[in-house]
């Protein structure tokens, strides 16, 4: 190959932040140009179609400068690294992100079938719905890490749901849990349910670090026993597994809250399920990646019997593990009860399942030690686009299902084939 | 029909940067028993592997019964007439004994389901011929490990085999159950078969054996009819190669301060080591010799605190050490790299980085939370060092080369600051030249006073690096041997002392 033909990074990260430049500035024209004809006399045809694609084109545009930028900075002044443009390379890197790019076609393609998908409340909506997902996926990517698993994260979700939910009652409400409860702060309770959850955790991981048991069975049993606890407990007299209503607004509100709204003009807002994930996320890529017990779960994953022979105390790490995870699930649940302002023992059920896929679709190895923050978000978006897409144009439930088994076989596929590679 | 039932001529063997054979050669006669001898890492078992399809030679031909073979695997090398016991036993405990034998060959009635009943009555037959008293119905599981040698030995007969291969038969048969052997390999030597057979055991080869073929670095020495032998003959046989200059020239004094004192050191494990008694100095490189099974890897894992320990005191600098894990090891100022570098020591999917700072990783948080661009200048430095080859830190440790994972293992150990480093077969399957490096390092870190213990099973590498020898064998301390003393006899006769 020629000296002149090659394209090197500098070179690369110019041209993406020029092409940032021209999607975005198509967006802000098209902005423009909308809204004067809507000032003009009113939306129609092609105009009224369009929805907010402008203001994703707007923003697909600033996206792509700042990845562009980031690239141009890092590589400013560099003619030795160069970008592999052969056939090989392009396959592979098509193989490598192959499970994004079938993401993007497919939210094109449910773009073109119902042009009612490109609105920003499309987006939100999507997004509040992915949030507790994401929190609990992001408990159970710990488990993931060290090759392990854990099917009790949907009972711990439920019994957080009921435990948060019994305590939050209004004081005038017929069927009150504890009729003679008196107004807790709205935090008590929270905090009850979690550590009620993270003691269970402590459980999972005892039973795996002690007695080196499979965290498939350990979780299991675990999972059976949570299930059985939070029925018996929302069994009480008076409740007797009544559905558990009438929660206080100082609690619904961590669930429901939405900022910026505006009902006059009709803006629906954002949802504070979003911020909270959010904070998470942000958490727990500092966990992973800014402490040694971060490290210490990737080793873990990566070479358990390397990770003793290198005097990591593996016993801790696997209990901080669980006890960690389990908070993240009973977050989850408390949050799931604020946002339906009740919860029964049902809540949560087959949460587990979804999380584990949503880490395999995102890269999470189930062989342990290979998995990001960043491919668990992919993860979980995908399942909840997904989902939400094929309701917006009206396929059936049940074909839902099958696709989204498709997709869980055909990404792991592709994941693998990445490393056969190798 | 000719006077050989196999003839190995001029076999080959190249691994990635080793040539594991070259030219060897292999002639059995028909029911004879002819033993194959060499250190560890001669080749034989690469050898034994080409003939028995699990390799496949480079170079060579395998004739039997005069006709030439190509055997693509063990399936056919057992049609071919040849059968194998391995030195490493696999039986799938939870199945009956029986079950085990025929496994791949079950009589079955009407070709669908598995004629149990004739099974039993096989493997019976099997017993009876071989004067084995087991039940073929027992999980081979509750077998003992010497009864499950002898279950391994009657499958291998029951393939009604022209050549057997015995590789290290007798490692868990008590005198007993070894006479009990030789009795059924008369009897099968009476029936016209051969048997090649592998051991460490002077005594047992020059009993058992008719003919003896000796290898040495995977080549072919020489093959004698086991009358001419004598052990020592054997012995100068199996290790006489001159000494080339591959190791650098010393360039520290040790001192004769002793940093650690081991005293009677014995195993939880009954099987394991004995009493074994040892003074280690500063500054000195104190080599680990011993055949394959003289749980040297265990006693340093014991020290390491890996291993139960039943009996015995261990001191460090006149303080007491209890060795009950390895958190505790590295508080006394203990590293060790294990001898498995895959399997204990390299984490694949991470990168260099992280790698290297995995043993250390306190050193670089304040309150749980990391230094990750000071992890990142001190990896680099650190393998910068010890001129590691990386493309780059964040690249994963499973692509680079083995001698560069070992020094990047090297790497992590050293960032503990150890006063004492244990080296179990530093060099094992890296290139000369990555050898040369790490020999250059070890001698630096005695240089600055650091004591290191090296397992090795090289015997050039032992008696080139070491200071002091100590060998051990059948998990006893059979003797240290100052630098002047040691040589590859003396360190052959100790370390088959207690076989």
């Amino acid at each position: 190959m020629s000296e002149s033909k090659q394209l090197t990074c500098e070179k690369f990260g110019r041209l993406m932040t020029i092409l940032g430049v021209v999607v975005g500035a198509i967006g802000a024209i098209l902005i423009i140009a909308k809204n004067s004809i809507k000032n003009a006399g009113g939306l129609s045809g092609i105009w009224q179609e369009m929805y907010d694609l402008p203001w994703f084109i707007l923003l697909l545009g600033i996206l792509i400068i700042i990845l562009g930028a980031v690239r141009w900075r890092k590589y400013i002044g560099d003619k030795s690294s160069v970008i592999d443009t052969s056939p090989k390379a392009i396959k592979n890197f098509l193989l490598n992100n192959g499970i994004i790019l079938a993401l993007i076609l497919m939210v094109i393609g449910i773009m073109i079938a119902e042009h009612r998908f490109m609105q920003g409340r499309v987006l939100v909506d999507i997004l509040a719905q992915a949030s507790p997902r994401m929190i609990i996926a992001l408990g159970i990517c710990f488990t993931l890490l060290i090759a392990g698993t854990d099917l009790s994260a949907c009972r711990m979700v439920g019994l957080a749901a009921v435990v948060s939910a019994s305590m939050l009652q209004n004081p005038d409400y017929a069927n009150r849990f504890f009729p003679d409860l008196p107004q807790l702060p709205v935090f008590v309770p929270i905090i009850i349910a979690i550590g009620v959850c993270m003691l269970f955790g402590l459980l999972n991981g005892f039973l795996v670090a002690k007695f080196d048991m499979h965290p498939f069975i350990a979780t299991l049993a675990v999972q059976v026993i949570v299930y059985g606890a939070c029925s018996l407990y929302f069994d009480l007299p008076p409740n007797n597994s009544q559905p558990i209503g009438g929660i206080r607004s100082d609690f619904t509100i961590i669930g429901q809250k939405r900022f910026f709204q505006d009902e006059l003009a009709a803006i629906n807002g954002i949802p504070i399920l979003i911020p909270i994930a959010l904070v998470f996320i942000a958490v727990i890529w500092f966990v992973l990646n800014k402490t040694v017990f971060g490290k210490n779960v990737y080793a873990i994953g990566g070479n358990r019997e390397a990770a003793v022979v290198s005097g990591i105390n593996v016993f801790k790490t696997i209990l901080c593990i669980f006890v960690l995870a389990s908070a993240l699930y009973g977050v989850g649940g408390v949050l799931e009860a604020a946002r339906t302002a009740g919860a029964t023992n049902n809540y949560g059920f087959g949460y587990e399942l979804d999380a584990i896929a949503a880490c395999v679709v995102g890269g999470v190895s189930l062989n342990g030690g290979v998995g990001k923050v960043s491919g668990i978000i992919i993860g979980v978006l995908i399942f909840t686009i997904i989902q939400y897409g094929l309701q917006f144009i009206g396929i059936n439930a049940m074909w839902q299902q099958v696709i989204k088994g498709i997709i869980i076989a055909v990404a792991v596929a592709l994941d693998l084939s990445k490393y056969r590679r190798n | 029909m000719g006077e050989y039932v196999l003839e190995m001529n001029n076999i080959s063997k190249f691994f990635p940067g080793v040539k594991a054979l070259d030219g060897v050669t292999l002639k059995v006669r028909r029911g004879s028993v002819h033993a194959l001898m060499g250190e560890n890492g001669a080749g034989k078992s690469t050898l034994m592997k080409c003939l028995f399809g699990i390799y496949h030679e480079d170079g060579g031909e395998i004739i039997l019964d005069g006709k030439k073979q190509t055997i693509n695997n063990s399936k056919m090398a057992l049609e071919l007439g040849v059968s194998m016991i391995h030195q490493e036993l696999h039986p799938i405990s939870f199945r009956p004994v029986m079950e085990n034998i025929w496994l791949g060959r079950f009589p079955m009635i009407g070709g669908i389901a598995v004629d149990h009943k004739k099974m039993y009555q096989m493997t019976k037959d099997l017993f009876a011929k071989i004067d084995l008293d087991i039940n073929p119905a027992v999980l081979a599981g509750t077998l003992s490990a010497s009864q499950l040698q002898l279950v391994e030995i009657a499958k291998a007969v029951s393939y009604d085999s022209k050549i057997i291969i015995m590789d290290e038969p007798t490692s868990s048969l008590t005198d007993n159950e070894v006479s009990h052997l030789f009795k059924i390999i008369e009897q099968l030597k009476s029936e016209g078969r051969a048997i090649i057979y592998i051991s460490h055991k002077m005594e047992e080869i020059l009993k058992i054996s008719d003919e003896v073929t000796i290898m040495r670095d995977g080549t072919y020495v020489g093959t004698w009819p086991a009358s001419e032998l004598t052990t020592d003959l054997i012995i100068s046989r199996m290790v006489g190669r001159d000494m080339t200059n591959r190791f650098p020239p010393k360039n520290y004094e040790t001192s004769t301060e002793t940093i650690m004192e081991v005293r009677n050191l014995t195993a939880s494990n009954p099987r394991s080591f004995k009493d074994v008694t040892f003074d280690l100095h500063k500054g000195e490189i104190l080599g680990l010799g011993g055949l394959v099974g003289a749980q040297r890897t265990e006693l340093v894992e014991a020290i390491f605190g890996l291993r139960g320990i039943a009996s015995g005191t261990i001191t460090i600098n006149g303080k007491p050490y209890k060795a009950k894990n390895v958190a505790d090891a590295k508080k006394h100022k203990i590293g060790l790299l294990t001898e498995e570098r895959r399997a204990t020591g390299i984490f694949g999917v991470l990168s260099i980085t992280d790698n290297t700072i995995i043993a250390s990783e306190s050193q670089f948080a304040s309150g749980g939370v990391l230094d990750n661009k000071k992890r990142r200048s001190i990896a680099q430095e650190e393998n910068k060092r010890l001129n590691t080859k990386t493309p780059n830190m964040e690249a994963l440790i499973q692509n680079l080369s083995g001698g560069n994972q070992q020094k990047v293992l090297l790497a992590r150990w050293l960032l503990t600051t150890p006063d004492i480093l244990i080296l179990d077969e530093p060099t094992r399957g890296i290139d000369v030249g990555a050898k040369y490096e790490i020999y250059t390092i070890m001698q630096s870190l005695a240089a600055e006073g650091k004591a290191i213990i090296m397992i090795s099973s090289e015997m050039p590498e032992l008696l080139g690096m070491s200071d002091r020898v100590m060998v051990m064998s059948d998990g006893h301390m059979a003797g240290i041997l100052e630098k002047e003393e040691a040589d590859q006899v003396e360190v052959m006769r100790l370390a088959t002392a207690y076989l």
